[in-house]
């Protein structure tokens, strides 16, 4: 009986319970979206903020050098989605005197960490199959320092302690910071001209502000001969934009998730108010007031969990076409909302029915009966 | 008869006029407040992107190369050209000075500290720390504490103390890196001896970066040790920038003159550092590419996502403001049937419907519209310090589209109410 006047309920009313309904999903459909759009979009936006680089440095103490299986270690201990880069530094002369610091480091490791490097190759990059910028046996030389060293594009000298070396010129490095008047060279080739080993390595570790502290940690425990130091340019800068857009994202949020509740309430409040005759026709005939409450409750309950889990999925398609169109990449869908959902929805759903349900309780059935 | 008409409706029907109306001044006032903000944030988004610090620098046109690694600098200190420091305000004259946050001027000095076998060659930084300057009739103050915000100034054992503080740019005191001073073991309030004088140790400056084995100073400081007054090695320069495009980074010399005027009156970061080129004799300006060049990235993505946002929270409003109309006019069949029954025709009865609507949407739509500037406005104020302005002519519009989405909800719903059979209506069927 009491299932039966449920679901008669519902279809006899067809238009108004649609009504009611599409309130209901359209609003646990936007505050599914905007839960998982504010979680994903801070790991989204932490991916962006890689392409600054390096947020943290690793570098030998005074007088040391860094083990030779530092790199290994770093990655290993950071995980894949971890850019590690080593570099060494060593001041070299050009042919007539003038000083020039040459690096040696992995050119395909410093093309995926520093996205923001502009290298002009001077060979056709289709032809010579390379992971880096330049082929093998040539160097990669700052714009400053192009005129000075190699002005023809002609390969040239440099020597560091009396040892000398050729390089041929593979392309030309801008950055606009120290980059810009130094030469890179290939570790392996840069060692063995120079001797000289990396002292420092650059990582760009992934995640929240405690998960880098504690890959610094971590790699300081591994590497108790180097100091370990974030750059706080790149994570103070990262720290305030995000803070910025996250409490943006989470006042829109508040409010979009807000606003749909709220005319929930009032679409039900309208829905039950409505039916005013059914309950004073039920209250007539003798039904308890427990029973018109649990009447009403498990209708609205009803309504709350088959719009909660609706709007859940509506949703989480929106969300990901959000994340499509901003990030070409999709938002992954967050299960672990789906109780917070349902059970506002519910909530919802009852306030606004057991809210009108106490003030019709104070009136008369015959004063509704009577239409008046 | 007509105004009557909707009068009544509106002092007898107060209770469900006023939840339309509501629902019209929440759905008004959220679009109102998600449109402010997601016009606005492009701009605050820019300011914090400022929090990176500086994204052009200016150097001399014919410089030789900087030989420096791990914050020791191995160049001769008279080799190569300098800035002239009298030509900084100048900066403040450019066409897109408001752009420009601020810029610190930089000349490093390699100084010797300790005594005798001890010596050692450190590099000494003269700059400004927030120095009062002029251009024409306009004051203004600039320097590292504005372009680079990440520096902090320590006392030593890591903690903020108001004893320690950044040096005044008129002083003699120095800053002294974190590690050059825990290698020399000093702390804020000691004496430094360099080149045979003594010098005052405000603070210990941390930075994450090369200053922090360096000495840090007031550039007048280093000018007289390295005895070239006026002279600057580099400027570094923070100003909000459109993010580039296939235009920006188009060669002036190429372009016509009208595409050279839009060009050179564009904020790329491109057309600033031509722009600093020529306000500055002999200098040579570009931008920093780790700054600026990631920038645009990060500011088209947020714009983008807020942009997404607002559409999706003007879906649920205007979704929220039909469902309300829908709900209000289908309450009342029983009075289009009475209407009609003494000879209404659909005709008429749509016209006070929608009279109504008009009148709830321009009440709903003015007091949403204040209700969401007063929110985007807090908004600015909590999360980014300053004012969100909301454009005027965005009134007219929100007005617009609050009474074109009323009309849209209730449209399906006066339709329907007017079809209705008014016999089966005053029955009080369904």
């Amino acid at each position: 009986m009491f299932l039966r006047m449920l679901f008669r309920a519902a279809i006899l009313r067809r238009g108004r319970a649609a009504a009611a309904l599409l309130a209901m999903i359209v609003a646990a459909a936007v505050a599914t979206a905007m839960m998982n759009l504010y979680v994903d979009v801070q790991a989204k936006l932490r991916g962006e903020f890689r392409n600054y680089g390096a947020n943290i440095v690793i570098v030998a103490k005074d007088g040391q050098s860094l083990p030779a299986n530092a790199l290994t270690k770093v990655e290993s201990a950071l995980g894949a989605k971890t850019l590690a880069d080593p570099f060494s530094y060593a001041v070299a002369r050009t042919k007539d005197g003038q000083s020039v610091v040459v690096v040696g480091t992995d050119f395909a490791r410093a093309r995926q960490l520093n996205p923001w490097w502009k290298v002009i190759e001077y060979f056709d990059a289709r032809l010579i199959p390379s992971k880096g910028w330049v082929p093998p046996k040539t160097a990669l030389i700052g714009v400053r320092a192009a005129p000075i060293v190699s002005p023809d594009r002609q390969p040239f000298e440099l020597s560091f302690h009396d040892r000398t070396i050729t390089l041929e010129p593979g392309g030309s490095l801008q950055t606009g910071a120290d980059e810009d008047s130094r030469i890179y060279l290939d570790q392996s080739e840069f060692q063995s001209w120079t001797g000289v080993v990396p002292s420092t390595i650059e990582v760009s570790a992934n995640g929240t502000a405690a998960e880098v502290e504690a890959s610094i940690h971590q790699l300081a425990q591994l590497l108790p001969a180097a100091d370990i130091r974030p750059i706080r340019q790149i994570m103070e800068g990262e720290a305030n934009v995000l803070n910025k857009t996250r409490a943006t994202l989470y006042a829109s949020a508040t409010l979009i998730v807000l606003t749909s509740a709220l005319c929930v309430l009032a679409t039900l409040i309208g829905w039950v108010f409505d039916r005013r005759r059914d309950f004073a026709i039920m209250k007539a005939l003798g039904a308890s007031e427990r029973l018109i409450n649990g009447f009403f409750a498990a209708e609205a309950a009803v309504l709350g969990v088959v719009g909660g889990i609706l709007g859940f999925f509506v949703g989480i398609g929106v969300a990901a076409w959000i994340g499509r169109a901003n990030f070409h990449a999709p938002v992954v869908p967050r299960f672990s909302v789906f109780p917070y959902i349902l059970i506002g929805s519910m909530i919802v759903a009852l306030v606004s029915a057991i809210l009108p349900i106490a003030l019709l309780r104070r009136v008369q059935p015959a004063i509704i009966l009577r239409g008046e | 008869m007509f105004p009557r008409l909707v009068y009544e409706s509106f002092r007898h029907q107060a209770r469900r006029k006023v939840l339309a109306g509501i629902a019209i001044t929440l759905g008004v006032a959220v679009a109102t407040a998600m449109i402010a903000v997601a016009t606005n944030i492009g701009d605050k988004i820019n300011h914090e992107l400022r929090s990176y610090g500086a994204n052009l620098i200016v150097t001399p046109q014919e410089d030789t190369l900087d030989v420096q690694v791990g914050g020791v600098n191995l160049k001769p200190p008279s080799d190569g050209a300098f800035l002239n420091e009298a030509d900084l305000p100048k900066i403040r004259g450019t066409f897109w000075h408001n752009n420009i946050i601020g810029f610190s001027p930089m000349l490093p000095v390699t100084v010797k500290i300790g005594e005798g076998s001890n010596a050692k060659d450190v590099t000494l930084l003269g700059t400004y720390f927030n120095k009062p300057l002029s251009f024409g009739k306009e004051e203004f103050t600039t320097g590292v504490r504005i372009t680079h915000p990440w520096w902090k100034v320590l006392c030593g054992d890591a903690k903020e103390s108001p004893s320690c503080s950044w040096p005044a740019d008129d002083s003699n005191d120095v800053l002294l890196g974190e590690r050059l001073a825990a290698k020399l073991n000093q702390k804020a309030g000691d004496m430094l001896e360099i080149a045979g004088r003594r010098f005052n140790i405000s603070g210990v400056l941390s930075t994450g970066g090369p200053e922090d084995d360096e000495i840090v100073a007031p550039l007048a400081l280093a000018q007289q040790i390295l005895g070239k007054p006026g002279a600057v090695r580099r400027v570094y320069v923070s100003a909000l920038t459109k993010p580039q495009d296939s235009f920006a980074v188009r060669d002036p010399k190429t372009m016509s003159p009208e595409v050279y005027d839009r060009w050179y009156c564009s904020p790329y970061a491109q057309s600033i550092a031509y722009q600093l080129q020529e306000a500055i004799l002999h200098s040579h300006a570009e931008q920093i590419r780790q700054v600026a060049q990631n920038e645009g990235t990060v500011l088209s993505r947020i714009k983008g996502l807020m942009l997404l946002v607002t559409l999706a929270a003007l879906f649920a409003s205007a979704l929220a403001v039909s469902a309300a109309m829908a709900t209000a006019i289908f309450e009342r069949r029983v009075e289009v049937g009475l209407m009609k029954a003494l000879g209404a025709s659909s005709f008429a009865v749509s016209v006070i419907f929608f009279a109504e609507a008009l009148l709830l949407a321009l009440v709903g739509g003015i007091a949403g519209f204040s209700a969401g500037a007063l929110l985007a406005r807090q908004i600015g104020h909590s999360i980014f310090n300053s004012q969100i302005s909301i454009e005027p002519v965005l009134f007219p519009v929100i007005l617009a589209v609050a009474v074109l989405v009323t009309f849209a909800g209730s449209a399906a719903a006066i339709s329907r109410a007017v079809k209705f059979d008014p016999v089966f209506a005053l029955r009080g069927e369904e």
